[in-house]
């Protein structure tokens, strides 16, 4: 297919500004560097939107969307069957992944022009967001696995510099390492996953693997291990992977402190786009696991609906305005999950599938509006506690009206884009398993009441002493929070149905108002409910909290996970699997090398004395030793 | 002249000088002995090359030559093996072989 070769330009370009900024951008003021990079990324934002305009709405669509693969070369060739391509694929959720990936990036380098003004390492901040906008681009337009699990693999790492932007801050280091290796530990199973995968079906390609009713596997079903059919084992390890990056539960412990970087990193990677790689994965990969793991599909369900209500509960008791939105994330990221998890293959059955893209979508927006509305908060009271905050609706107009907007969206008030997502997902839910629409129906309502939580105590409130009265941020910051509220507002109204889809085939829903109104209730009782508690101040949460005591307690520590975390690492892996095997290693291993050495110098040390100079010496025992053997010779031979 | 000596008498003539060689090499501590010492061993294997040629092959003359190369090593090896010594006797200001002993542990 001809007409989409320059789609290779959206991921190069951000690549050629990371070398470019990287290498020379100590060299030049640092704001040459910024612009650079936002001038970069706005190119290709604007050669996304026209690939997404031409794919979606250019030309005729009766028979659902074609897979197109404008540039596709072979990377590394072992032999003729096994090689590892990298290229360009575009689909429908990939061209949506360009679109939300590009948008919020350059939202975030122009904000990031304004926030991170006279930081240190201004130029290097800029090369290291080209270098994960570069990776996050060439993993959604991945053709084939292994270039996904390489590029995935380069999230992490940017992830990691940019988590440790701060690296003289002791925390900031500690939060990079913790999001490094845990996401690395979730890597090793996908990368596991992927071996079996590609061991039973031959193929890496996306292509080859998610083609409806293919025969690929038709040699898989008799290969299992330990009862457990080898394709649920791979899809359930690719999904370790998954929810390594997007950090499910149990391995959510990475995301809150990612929450040291910057916070534009954190609205683009820990909020919009790298959590929801895990997403993406799974929805990539989800014919194999819909119709070849439907075990793996089932778990799936349950770790994202435990994820969210889990997450949600945290929420409500943190009071650093970073880790709220973080745990909110969790929180969003486990209704994907469940959407897929609960979604059938085609048309209205599709539905979870068409909802959790959507909502990956509208949360892009929203979730990112909410972190870079939070930057501004921070940027102008220099703290990111709410009891340092109150009453900042009258000094901070912009970012007020647009953080309401978020919170709105995310409580899911109609006609605002989080309500329609949210609403699909629910719908999805209902139909195919009603405990975790339970459960998703509970969170909407926490996720209205810790929003609205946060939202009360930042803007109203009564002022606290402030250093100096908080500003207005400039107009390079205001800009893009404009820009996401007006997405956040109107991104519901896109009609994903027909574009989005299991099958790429559209398919017609129509609004459930049997869900759709109670869902919108709860979410509006949770806000009435942070409306009495936190509107005025008042001792009532502080009451409400002493009376439900331990079980805040376990909340607020967010139920210990850390620390569970760290006795099982320190105190059991440590002790009794790491200090065993290093004392084998130092003890037997070292001392038998050590032992070797040791020995030849001794044995040396006792006979140097034969080397004695003495010329005669030599020739005696060259003689004898000539004689001796001449003798030995004879006597053996004879 | 040598019609009616047997093979033998050579071979125990030049094994005697062989190992007079042999023991004057490692029993004289006189560098110019030990030399003469060497001289004996070539020469005791200059008989052997000489008396197996006329023994085993008269009509050929490999052994011979072979005795001729070696008498010419051995003159070039003396008048190395001399300058060595002249230079040692310098430094040294005699010439036992007990004293060259620089080249150890």
């Amino acid at each position: 297919m001809t007409g989409y070769a320059y789609t290779i330009l959206i991921p190069m370009i951000p690549l050629v500004m990371f070398l470019v900024t990287g290498l020379l951008g100590m060299k030049w003021k640092p704001i040459v560097s910024g612009l650079l990079g936002t001038i970069g990324m706005g190119t290709s934002w604007v050669l996304s939107l026209i690939t997404a305009g031409s794919y979606f709405f250019g030309g005729h669509h009766a028979e659902g969307f074609q897979t197109i693969i404008p540039f596709e070369t072979t990377w590394l060739r072992f032999t003729e069957t096994l090689h590892i391509n990298i290229g360009v694929l575009l689909d429908p959720i990939s061209v949506m992944m360009l679109v939300v990936i590009t948008t919020i990036s350059f939202m975030v380098h122009l904000y990031s022009l304004g926030y991170m003004k006279g930081e240190k390492g201004f130029a290097r901040f800029y090369a290291f967001l080209s270098l994960f906008t570069f990776s996050m681009l060439g993993l959604v337009i991945a053709t084939n696995i292994f270039q996904m699990y390489i590029f995935w693999e380069l999230v992490g790492v940017s992830s990691f510099l940019l988590i440790g932007f701060y690296y003289t801050k002791p925390s900031a280091v500690a939060a990079s390492k913790k999001a490094f290796i845990v996401t690395r530990f979730a890597d090793l199973g996908f990368l596991i996953g992927i071996l079996i995968l590609s061991f039973v079906t031959g193929t890496f390609d996306f292509g080859k693997l998610t083609e409806p009713g293919t025969a690929i596997f038709g040699s898989a079903a008799s290969m299992s291990f330990m009862g457990i059919s080898a394709l649920t084992w791979a899809m359930t390890l690719i999904f370790i992977g998954g929810a390594g990056k997007s950090a499910m539960f149990p391995l959510h412990i990475w995301l809150p402190d990612a929450m040291e970087g910057p916070t534009p990193v954190s609205a683009l990677i820990h909020a919009a786009t790298m959590v929801v790689a895990g997403v993406f994965l799974v929805a990539r990969m989800f014919p194999v696991i819909h119709f070849q793991a439907p075990d793996a599909q089932e778990i799936i369900g349950y770790v994202g609906g435990f994820t969210s209500l889990f997450a949600a509960v945290i929420a409500i008791t943190q009071y650093d305005i970073k880790r709220v939105l973080a745990f909110s994330t969790l929180s969003q990221l486990g209704y994907m999950m469940l959407a897929l998890g609960v979604s059938g293959y085609g048309g209205e059955e599709g539905l979870g599938y068409m909802a959790s893209m959507f909502h990956l979508f509208t949360h892009a927006m929203f979730k990112a509006l909410l972190f870079l509305g939070a930057g501004s908060i921070i940027h102008a009271v220099h703290s990111n506690y709410m009891y340092d905050m109150g009453g900042l609706r009258k000094y901070l107009p912009i970012t007020h009206i647009t953080f309401l907007i978020a919170c709105l969206t995310i409580a899911g008030v109609p006609p605002l884009s989080g309500f329609f997502s949210k609403d699909e997902i629910l719908v999805a839910a209902l139909h195919h398993n009603k405990l975790l629409f339970a459960v998703e129906f509970l969170v909407a309502g926490l996720t209205a009441f810790y929003m609205f939580r946060l939202y009360f105590s930042v803007f109203w409130g009564k002022d606290r002493h402030y250093h100096h009265t908080p500003h207005e941020s400039p107009l390079t910051m205001s800009i893009p929070l404009m820009f996401l509220a007006v997405a956040s507002v109107f991104a519901g109204f896109l009609p994903f149905h027909h574009l989005v889809t299991s099958d790429k085939m559209g398919f017609d829903t129509e609004m459930h108002m049997a869900v759709a109104a109670p869902s919108v209730l709860i979410g509006l009782f949770g806000i009435a409910m942070a409306w009495i508690l936190y509107k005025k101040e008042s001792a009532v949460p502080e009451k409400l909290a002493q009376r439900w005591g331990i079980l805040y307690t376990a909340t607020y520590n967010k139920f210990y996970f850390d620390e569970i975390y760290l006795f099982v690492t320190k105190k059991i892996i440590f002790n009794y699997i790491s200090r065993p095997i290093a004392w084998f290693d130092r003890h037997i291993i070292d001392g038998f090398m050590v032992g070797i050495g040791l020995v030849t110098e001794k044995i040396a040390y006792q006979i140097k004395g034969m080397q004695s100079g003495q010329l005669q010496h030599y020739a005696f025992m060259f003689v004898a030793g000539t004689l001796a053997l001449a003798l030995s010779l004879v006597y053996f031979l004879m | 002249m040598i019609q009616g000596i047997p093979l033998e008498h050579f071979l125990i003539v030049s094994t005697i000088m062989f190992f007079i060689g042999v023991c004057g090499f490692i029993i004289r501590r006189n560098l110019i002995t030990m030399l003469m010492a060497i001289e004996l061993i070539l020469n005791s294997v200059n008989i052997n090359f000489v008396v197996f040629n006329r023994y085993l092959y008269p009509d050929q003359l490999q052994g011979h030559f072979f005795s001729l190369f070696i008498v010419g090593i051995a003159a070039a090896e003396a008048s190395v093996a001399i300058a060595l010594i002249i230079n040692i006797y310098r430094k040294l200001q005699n010439i036992d072989v007990e004293n060259v002993n620089e080249l150890r542990f």
